[in-house]
């Protein structure tokens, strides 16, 4: 007979691990990636494949020299390449992915002490940090299916043509028919990716609802008009913003109340930037900044615990 | 009313058609002297006594205590030390069964004339709480407030557990019986049967029963986890918020298991004290799976043989329900007074423990509003106020944190280290 297992409770799990999240995610970002191969052309699955490879790289090396665990299984690496692959022009050249790889995953990441403990969501800091670093690369927007013909034609990212409010054009940016970074355009597929992540309750919607309802309401009601709020958040990154990195479990806050403060945060800031910045993207920099506000903002929203007694001011 | 949050597990309520089987008399039982909470008692038997069935084995002068019983006639053989699954120590009585069932002459029917001398005999029935922690009986029927309403837990929210099922679908009338003896002897106006939503036939059965009773109220619990759970059941039953370090009484409620119920009524008609019980066997290494009655003190590998258990494959034995139960280290350990359920696993997950990836999984599913992802980082630095804060005390080890945890975290055990770090008043 074999000696008995003696564990505390409880003695039995579900089955839902740190890599199936992770797996389940890599899922939900495939229909954006599709897309983005549809529009953008052949050269997104290279540039992907280099920044995921580069990202498993720099976490392998990273681990190995702190002498720390392996942690390249839990596929964390995987969606942090993905993502940082969605915020890239599809033109930038490979080494400049593989800097904002090192960025995501050695500064932002291991340095911090890695998976869950980083403050800021990696993938868009590497963005930031890309964008002010290389700005003309990384605003060399090509035209959608430039690949089909003789060369490329640089185009307008549609935030900069901000004012073009017409149904055919919406829909357009719904389908993700325009410039931009390559899995940004289509708001469509980061929809149903979003929703396909809420139904395993791999994320919460709050989030992303009051982020974008956030900044639609805020568009709509500064211009008076619906269709600018529709504009607003369909043109640039929101909805992959809002659902894959408003949504990022080690840099947003862990209660409802505290996701909800996130969003809105999220999309005022979005608003003002774009509607009074310099810069007209306002969506990795509105999210950058809440995740630093994010330690406060669970401080303040606290679930009071059932049955807690008020906490008495002079007690120790 | 708010919505108290849960998580929904696999029923697995196997044995729950499975009519109780009579365990043969075992050839030797040994009988710890502290299955429950409060002091261990004091043998007062020796070796070479002859014993008889009902007989009182063991009791002390500590009021927290309940006495202990033999269950068999026949001869005590040894008195040894004893390690409980709790870790404490006390001793055992090892008694030889002569296979008589010579029954004492100490079992008889109770002279119960007022509130004291109900007490009095609920304490020499040797009662405690039968769903599993164990709380003496005679304690808990004497509240310190003025009581209005007794809830009968019949939640049995663990996966497996049947027993109190069955106590539900068997003796009816025991139950109700108990509950008008209660709600007289204590001057108790109402009473609420709370039951949850997975046994119909059981809520159906008593909606007929007290049908014609207003003062017993059949409440359906949503069958989310953990119903049984003690603040949790009132709650839900009464709408009544236990706050942190007060007692159910202090709301002007008890909460007393339905198998208990049952029990102190058969022992006002009988006279027979608390020798045996219902226990579920149950668990992926046991081949026949079912609800045995067998007298305390019998080995759990008597029991699981009977149940044709793959003892080579079995690698986890627990006491009670997979969420809250006991592991037990050795299958020779008795059945105890709490002993609801016996499950013998083959298969678990000893994966490592990772980083917490702060999904909050543990914050969604926290009956009590708890953040143990928070309790484990500020446990790990040892943050004593930062644990105050938190309202780590109000941790009732439920279990639902560590089972969705998908980086293997053990937090409920956490808390229940980080508990131990406040200092008590």
């Amino acid at each position: 007979m074999n000696k008995l297992i003696v564990s505390p409770s409880p003695h039995d799990e579900n089955y839902v691990k740190t890599h199936t999240i992770m797996l389940q995610v890599i899922m939900a970002l495939m229909p954006a990636l599709g897309v983005a191969i549809y529009i953008f052309g052949p050269r997104v699955l290279p540039l992907t494949a280099v920044c995921v490879g580069s990202c498993i790289f720099f976490e392998y090396v990273c681990r190995k020299l702190m002498k720390r665990d392996n942690t390249i299984g839990d596929m964390s690496a995987v969606v942090t390449g993905v993502i940082l692959a969605m915020n890239l022009p599809v033109t930038l050249p490979y080494w400049m992915a593989v800097i904002g790889s090192f960025v995501a995953i050695v500064i932002v990441k291991q340095l911090f002490g890695g998976i869950g403990q980083n403050f800021a969501n990696p993938a868009i800091t590497a963005r930031i940090v890309l964008m002010v670093s290389f700005p003309s690369a990384m605003t060399n927007w090509v035209a959608p299916f430039w690949y089909r013909t003789a060369d490329a034609v640089s185009c307008a990212t549609p935030i900069g043509l901000s004012g073009t409010t017409d149904e055919a054009r919406l829909i357009d940016l719904f389908h993700g028919k325009c410039g931009g970074c390559l899995g940004e355009t289509c708001a469509l597929a980061l929809l149903l990716g979003g929703l396909y992540l809420a139904a395993r309750k791999i994320i919460s919607l709050a989030a992303p609802l009051s982020f974008i309802g956030s900044l639609f309401l805020l568009s709509a009601l500064c211009n008076d008009s619906f269709y600018y709020g529709l504009y607003e958040i369909l043109a640039g990154g929101v909805f992959l913003g809002a659902f894959f990195m408003a949504t990022d479990y080690a840099t947003t806050p862990i209660t409802q109340k505290g996701k909800i403060v996130f969003g809105l945060g999220c999309g005022i800031i979005t608003f003002i930037i774009r509607h009074f910045g310099s810069y007209p993207e306002g969506v990795s920099f509105s999210i950058l900044l809440m995740n630093v506000l994010t330690p406060y903002i669970e401080e303040l929203t606290r679930n009071k615990p059932f049955g807690a007694k008020e906490v008495q001011k002079n007690e120790g | 009313m708010k919505k108290l949050k849960g998580i929904r597990l696999k029923h697995r309520k196997n044995t729950e058609n499975s009519a109780t089987v009579e365990f043969p008399l075992p050839k030797k039982v040994r009988i710890p002297m502290s299955m429950n909470m409060g002091a261990a008692c004091q043998p007062i038997v020796k070796v070479g006594d002859e014993v008889r069935v009902g007989q009182k084995i063991g009791d002390t002068d500590v009021p927290f205590s309940v006495p202990v019983h033999s269950g068999v006639s026949g001869k005590v053989t040894a008195v040894t030390d004893y390690r409980t699954d709790m870790g404490a120590v006390c001793k055992a009585v090892e008694i030889e069964t002569d296979g008589q069932q010579t029954v004492s002459d100490e079992v008889k029917p109770p002279v119960v004339t007022d509130r004291d001398s109900f007490l009095k005999a609920v304490r020499e029935s040797g009662a405690c709480g039968l769903g599993g922690a164990g709380f003496p009986t005679h304690i808990k029927l004497n509240p310190k407030n003025p009581i209005d309403t007794l809830i009968i837990n019949g939640a049995e929210c663990e996966p497996y557990i049947t027993a109190d099922y069955r106590e539900m679908i068997e003796c009816p009338e025991d139950i109700i019986g108990g509950i008008n003896m209660i709600k007289e002897r204590l001057g108790i106006k109402n009473a609420k049967l709370a039951i949850e939503a997975n046994k119909p036939q059981a809520i159906k059965n008593f909606e007929e029963m007290a049908k014609n009773d207003d003062t017993i109220d059949i409440v359906t619990l949503p069958s989310v986890y953990p119903q049984g759970a003690e603040k949790i059941i009132i709650y839900n039953s009464t709408g009544v918020v236990v706050k942190e370090g007060e007692l159910p009484a202090d709301g002007g409620v008890i909460v007393i298991n339905i198998s208990t119920v049952a029990f102190l009524y058969r022992y006002m008609q009988t006279g027979m004290p608390l020798v045996k019980r219902r226990i579920t066997v149950d668990g992926n290494a046991v081949g026949e799976p079912k609800n045995v009655s067998t007298v305390i003190g019998t080995p759990f590998r008597e029991i699981l043989e009977f149940c044709k258990t793959d003892m080579d494959a079995m690698i986890k034995l627990i006491g009670g329900g997979p969420m809250m139960g006991m592991s037990i280290p050795d299958v020779e350990m008795p059945v105890v007074k709490t002993s609801n359920a016996l499950l013998a696993i083959k298969s678990y997950d000893v994966s490592k423990t990772t980083s917490c990836i702060r999904c909050g999984r543990c914050v969604r599913v926290c009956p009590m509003e708890l953040v143990p992802a928070d309790i484990d980082r500020a446990y790990r630095i040892r943050n004593i106020d930062e644990l105050k804060k938190l309202n780590v005390l109000l941790c009732m080890n439920c279990g639902s944190c560590t089972f969705v945890c998908p980086a293997n975290r053990k937090l409920a055990e956490t808390n229940q280290l980080a508990k131990a770090l406040i200092p008590r008043k």
